[in-house]
Order: C-alpha cells, then structure tokens, then sequence
C-alpha cells in the first residue's frame, strides 16, 4: 500500500481545513495539519485577563454581558490570574506607575499570549496625550500589541470586531514555530504586524 | 540513660499558637479593587489589622491639564474621571461655568439635564448592584444588573451619540436638543424598571447568605461618617442626611418632589439599601419631569472662547457617589489659572481602614464593594 506522495495530495478532499504544500517527503501535509489544528483550539479558547483601569473596563464587562456576550466566540472566562490567561484586553489608560506592572504581569502570562489595546488612551494616550505629565502615551510603548481597537471607549461590537480579527491572524499563524513577540521588542525592533481597525464610533 | 525532663522548659500553649502578623498586597491588578487601587493589608490569621490604600495607579493629571485647557474642553475631561456618572460630571463644570458668566440657563435644558443625571444614577447603581453580588460570589446579578444598564445605554446612544462617556452638556447648556424618541424610549425604560426593580430585591436582598455578609459588616457610626467627610449613600448609610439635591439644589431639583433615603444602621446592608431605595426615588424624579419638558432652547449662546471674571467659583453636585465639588479659580483668561475636583470617591476611600479592621479579608471585598469605589475618579 506504499502510495506515491503525488497521488497522496490528489485525494485530499477539497474542504481539507489545512494548507497542502505539494511534493517534499510527505511530512509537510503533517505538520500543516498539526499547525492548523494548533492554531484552531487556540483561536477558539481565548481567556483573557481581568485588566481594567478605567472607562473602557466598563464597556469591556457589557461585551461580556447577556446582550453581546463574548463567550460565543470562544472568549469563555476572564481570569483573574496572568498565569491562566492567554489574553490582554488593555482597557484604560496606562500611567507611568502602573506601566511596570503591566509589563510584569505580561511577563507572567504563558506562551502563546496575545494583546488587544482597547480604546484611544491604549493605542495613543488618547485625550491625555497632549499637556499630560503621567500617561503612557500608547500601551505599544510597554508591551507588543497584536489589535488596535480605537474608540473612546469603542462600543461592545467594535471590540468583539477586534476579537475576531485577533482569532484571524491566530489561524494564520505558524504555531508549532512561532515567534517570541517580545524578541527585539526592547530594543525597538517589534516584528509583530499588529492589526490596526477603523473607528467605528 | 534517661532524660531528664523535668527541667526543659515546657513552652506554654499560648506562646506554641501564637501567630504573627504579616502584610500581602491586594492590586492593583485585582478584580475586587474596581480599577487599579492597591491596598497593603496587615493582617493576622485572617483577622484585619490594617489596610492602607497606595493611589496614583491610574493618575492622569486632569487638574493639571485643565489649567492649559479652554472651558469647553474642560468638560470633555470629566466624564474620563467617575465614568459612571459622567453626565453629572459634566453638568457640574457647565454649571459653575454659567455660574462665573451668570447664564440665564432655560428651563427646558434644566429638565432634560435632571432627567438624564437620574438615568445615569440609576445606570451606576444597576451596575454596582450587579457587581456587587459578583463580588460576594452571586454571579447572576451580573447578568440581570448589565440587562437594565443596557437600555439606558441605548437611550443616550440615540440622544447624545455615545453610551458612556456623553459629553451632552456644555457651559450654556446642551450639544444638541433631544431625540423625539426620547420621551417614549424613558417612559418606556421606567414602566420595565419598575417590574425589574422588585426581581433585584427576591434574587439578593432576601437571600440568607447574602444577609449574614452584609448585617452588622462595615460598621460607621454617624459621628465617623461625618468627621471623615464621606458624602453619598456611604453616609446616608449612618443616617447623616448629605444629598446636595436637598440642601443646594441645583437644576430642576427643586420642582420635584423626593425623599432621601435614610438608614441608621450603618452597615453594608445599610449603604446597599440606600442605594435600591435611590433607584426608585429616582425613577419617581423621572416620572414627574417626563411628561412636561418645557418648550425652548437647548442652549444659549455663548461667545466662541469663554472668559470667565477673575475670582473663585465652586459648584457641588450629588453624584452616584456623592459630592463633588468643582472649584475653578480664574485670572480672566480663557483658561482657568486652578480647577480642582472634590471627588467622592477620596473621601469615601478614607474611611475604609476606619470600618474593616478586625473584620475578615473576606469582608474587606464586601465593604469596598459598598462603598463603591471608582478609582479614576480618587485618582484624577
């Protein structure tokens, strides 16, 4: 029953979820399997942190909500502790005492870990980027950030928006390969494409 | 070869069981703390020695940035500090503003701002009072809590464009007049409420365990809640009648009749009452101004920049969670030369070591939760 590898690749059916590489020595449709299948439980068991520091927080926990719900898309719970959850939602400004904490309770999260920067303050400082002597002015200053959801705050859809988008570049990702976002990142050389969304407001 | 025993010293049981006290760190990245607050707890077994609340988490010099703002876009600030009554925020800036030029501000703009400042408190206390179970461990109220703010949200959608941070007033009155939906969506909002409101009381006001964290927890004397400056329901709680819509009324506060909740118990129970018994007050305070929203202007016009004479202003307001004050000190510019905020929040936060030492840890999220906390607006 030794097939030939090219007769391998014409049977797979064409709904096959995983990228087929043709020809090679046979392993690739293996591990291209194994990374879509990865990269699937992933995008679909998302727990992110309870980070609130402010207004966003509040729009953050009606997305949570009955009404929009996030756990229909797979971000079950939130979690109170870095080392359960996979997920930041930057939701509120980031001052410069409270910088090194985000920073250290990025650090305590396990491998793979993804950010959102929720609203105008977590992407830019927001209103309080100009005459304020405190505000970080952007949470990309402390940690990698994967979406950029802007708003002040955004409603609930637009974040459930961002969260969709962050489940479309996991599938996309290489996940039995994948890249420490924070290499280079001190040093200013962030190789993370973050994804950067329209104002819905 | 035998030991003598005799003459090793027995240590007495009290000194083999004595325990230490010790110091942990409760936040700031903490899901009771409401925010960013951090709190040094000194505590012995479980037994609460001391808290000491260290601020500053989420500092954003508003204060400082006001004196290089314009008076219009002072407003714009406010509702970025208690978020949850940004409406009445606002409506405290607009007012001492009018007040320096001596606005005469019309009657429709008065009730439209007391109508909107009531939804916004009853919006903070639907979302306190589900939190508030989430804390102590009732989840559900989480969910029929947000089911009701959710409506509100969707009336100042449709009138003021955003659903939390408004920004609707300006000094001389509003952004823009309200949606002709306005009237029928409130009446609307108040005939569900007032079926709703009851369910809050069967699914945690009744329940045993939720009685046995609350009764006789936190306790404030009257003579405490007075000389710690604390405002709101937090005093009205201890039986010290505080409700600036009563003393300074401000708006069309005076056209209306209400009561202020009081209790003199002083415990949790005490403050969560308050604050369900405020809900319907103000569902009450909507009915009577719903239906006779005077014709005329939204808003009188103001030149394009604002100077205010040179002196010292003050407004106070009656928040979800008490006083604030606005004073604004101007030199005749258009941007004012101080603004400082007395905020509710500080001063409640004050009182917070004064009432949990000797209570349990677990107690200590039970009485920050009745208290209320929004940390943005403690911290600025």
């Amino acid at each position: 029953m030794n097939k030939d590898i090219k007769t391998i690749n014409q049977e797979i059916p064409a709904d096959f979820p995983g990228q087929v590489i043709p020809g090679g020595n046979g392993g690739n449709i293996v591990i291209t399997s194994l990374n879509k299948v990865i990269d699937w439980g992933r995008k679909n068991s998302l727990w992110s942190l309870y980070f609130g520091t402010s207004c966003c927080a509040i729009e953050m926990m009606q997305t949570g909500a009955a009404t929009n719900d996030y756990s229909r898309f797979g971000f079950e719970v939130a979690r109170p502790s870095p080392r359960q959850a996979d997920l930041i939602i930057i939701a509120g400004t980031i001052v410069n005492k409270m910088a090194p904490v985000l920073r250290r309770l990025y650090d305590q999260m396990a491998e793979p870990k993804y950010v959102i920067a929720m609203g105008a303050c977590a992407i830019s400082g927001g209103p309080f980027y100009y005459n304020s002597y405190s505000v970080v002015k952007g949470a990309d200053h402390v940690i990698p950030v994967d979406v950029y959801v802007p708003g002040c705050p955004p409603r609930p859809e637009a974040l459930l928006e961002g969260m969709i988008k962050l489940q479309e570049k996991i599938m996309n990702e290489n996940a039995l390969n994948r890249p420490n976002p924070m290499d280079g990142f001190d040093e200013g050389k962030a190789h993370i494409k973050p994804i950067k969304m329209i104002n819905h407001d | 070869m035998e030991i003598e025993t005799k003459n090793i010293k027995q240590p007495n049981l009290k000194d083999r069981f004595k325990t230490e006290e010790y110091m942990i760190n409760m936040g700031p990245q903490h899901p009771a703390t409401h925010g960013v607050l951090r709190l040094i707890l000194t505590i012995d077994g479980e037994i609460i020695k001391k808290v000491e609340p260290d601020l500053g988490y989420i500092h954003r010099s508003i204060e400082k940035m006001c004196e290089r703002d314009s008076y219009q876009q002072i407003v714009h600030l406010t509702d970025r500090m208690d978020y949850l009554s940004s409406h009445i925020n606002n409506e405290a800036v607009s007012l001492a503003v009018e007040k320096a030029l001596q606005l005469e501000i019309p009657d429709r703009v008065k009730v439209i701002r007391t109508i909107i400042a009531e939804l916004t408190r009853i919006a903070s206390h639907t979302l306190w009072w589900g939190v508030f179970g989430m804390d102590i461990g009732a989840l559900t109220t989480y969910f029929y809590g947000f089911r009701d703010r959710e409506m509100i949200n969707d009336i100042f959608e449709e009138t003021c464009g955003a659903r939390l941070t408004m920004n609707y007033n300006k000094p001389g009155g509003l952004m823009f007049d309200i949606h002709p939906n306005f009237v029928n969506r409130v009446k609307d909002f108040v005939a569900h409420f007032k079926t709703k409101l009851p369910e809050y009381d069967r699914l945690l006001t009744g329940n045993i365990i939720f009685q046995k964290r609350t009764k006789g927890i936190g306790f404030l004397t009257k003579e405490d809640a007075i000389s710690f400056g604390t405002t709101g329901p937090v005093s009205r709680g201890s039986g010290v009648a505080s409700d600036i819509r009563k003393i300074h009324p401000y708006s069309a506060y005076e056209r209306v009749d209400f009561k202020q909740p009081l209790y003199h118990e002083g415990d949790n129970l005490a403050r969560y009452k308050v604050r369900i018994d405020e809900m319907w007050e103000s569902l009450s305070i909507i009915e009577q101004l719903i239906d006779n929203i005077p014709e005329g202007d939204y808003q009188v016009p103001t030149k394009a920049v604002i100077k205010l004479p040179k002196g010292e202003y003050y407004q106070r307001v009656e928040t979800a969670r008490g006083e604030l004050g606005v004073y604004i000190n101007s030199e005749g510019n258009k941007n004012p030369y101080r603004v400082k905020f007395r905020s509710p929040g500080f001063s409640n936060l004050s009182v917070l070591n004064h009432i949990s030492v000797g209570s349990k840890i677990g107690d200590l999220v039970a009485i920050m939760a009745t208290l209320d906390l929004v940390i943005p607006d403690i911290d600025r």
